[in-house]
């Protein structure tokens, strides 16, 4: 059975299951905390830090990242203090260093006040929120793409920067990434990601892209289902 | 290759918790990583080939390339720096031939630099096949080499 705490979330009593994080119990009661690595079908992370909050202990008050930080009973969280938008600003400043033009993060940046980074703009594009990584891994489950190296060498790619013998070609990555680098096309009956071609499958009824054949082929394995029985009709014709 | 990868993985009963000794010894077994052998690994221990190669690129004890028979590190943090690591570091790279980090062509020799070996007082530190070689001084270092069979023009030779 599962318990329920009590806590304080910017002076509002918030009721919490035990186990949820503070990120969680605030969007419950509408207090919005901004964050782009924190995706509800997906594991905690912390990366991004974004969702920065301040918790009372004693006397003292501490830095969390609300989306990993779990509900505590009586427990005191501040979200929008001085020292949270300092940290914050910085964040993002950082962020804008690595992607000083995406929409997402430069909307980021003007709610806490910043039209551009401190800091010298070495434009990557990937802010290495880890979304992409951990949607293939945990929902769509083939684990096609991870990170390689670390520190400021640290990217995202797929295994030996080759074509990925795992990928299903679904494009999730694409879709989760919250800064859209991820290159996706679909053309002429292609789909490309990854630097790789897979063909799309057309409904045999009517002719239709359903999705690409590698991902139909994932979805019979693993429902233990023929081929067929995705490829005969498609959603619009079935 | 294959049956050297299962036996190392069947020393750790199959355990995925053990990737890294295991990967640890497969590279002692071929000197580097080949990728065969992570996608083999990967195979065994049911691990998708993308965390295997996150790991294998994250730690650097780990090398993708082949590595050459003999190892040689310099240490070139702050306290050999001043004791004239740089130096060394000039005279071994025109010795090999290959900048730090690289493999000379035969394969004999991995030359890399590293931050600090913790034994500063030693410094300068030439690390050669795992033996720590303290107060190192170039024509030390070209003795080292020349010991290990690279020919090396130094002045007495002139």
């Amino acid at each position: 059975m599962s318990q329920t705490v009590t806590l304080t979330i910017d002076g509002r009593q918030v009721q919490a299951e035990a186990g949820t994080t503070l990120l969680e119990a605030a969007r419950s009661v509408n207090i919005q905390i901004p964050h782009l690595c924190s995706n509800e079908e997906l594991a905690p992370y912390g990366a991004c830090r974004m969702c920065m909050v301040e918790i009372r202990q004693g006397q003292r008050t501490r830095l969390v990242a609300s989306c990993i930080y779990e509900v505590e009973e009586g427990l005191e969280v501040q979200t929008v203090t001085e020292r949270v938008l300092n940290v914050r600003r910085l964040v993002i400043e950082l962020l804008l260093a690595r992607n000083p033009t995406h929409p997402t993060l430069l909307k980021m940046a003007a709610d806490l006040g910043i039209e551009k980074t401190r800091f010298e703009v070495e434009v990557k594009g990937c802010i290495l929120c880890g979304l992409c990584v951990r949607t293939c891994r945990e929902v769509v489950g083939v684990s096609a793409i991870g990170f390689e190296g670390r520190g400021t060498s640290r990217r995202v790619t797929t295994p030996f920067n080759e074509a990925p013998p795992d990928c299903i070609a679904c494009g999730a990555c694409a879709t989760v990434c919250p800064v859209g680098v991820i290159p996706l096309k679909d053309k002429a009956g292609i789909r490309t990601i990854w630097k790789t071609d897979y063909p799309l499958q057309r409904c045999e009824s009517c002719g239709r892209i359903i999705a690409p054949v590698k991902q139909l082929e994932y979805f019979a394995k693993i429902t233990n289902q023929p081929l067929s029985h995705f490829t005969e009709h498609c959603v619009h014709c079935r | 290759m294959q049956e050297k990868i299962a036996h190392i993985i069947g020393k750790y009963h199959h355990d995925k918790g053990f990737l890294v000794p295991i990967l640890q010894d497969v590279q002692k077994e071929f000197n580097y990583l080949p990728k065969e052998a992570l996608t083999t690994v990967g195979a065994l221990l049911q691990v998708p080939l993308s965390r295997i190669y996150e790991i294998a690129t994250f730690y650097r004890a780990f090398s993708l390339t082949p590595r050459g028979k003999h190892q040689m590190s310099l240490c070139v943090g702050t306290a050999c720096h001043v004791r004239g690591a740089p130096i060394i570091q000039d005279g071994i790279e025109r010795v090999l031939g290959v900048k730090a980090g690289q493999t000379t062509a035969d394969l004999e020799f991995t030359f890399e630099t590293v931050n600090c070996l913790g034994a500063c007082a030693l410094g300068p530190i030439l690390v050669v096949d795992g033996e720590y070689q303290g107060q190192m001084t170039l024509s030390k270092a070209n003795k080292l080499l020349k010991k290990l069979g690279k020919k090396v023009a130094t002045d007495e030779e002139d």
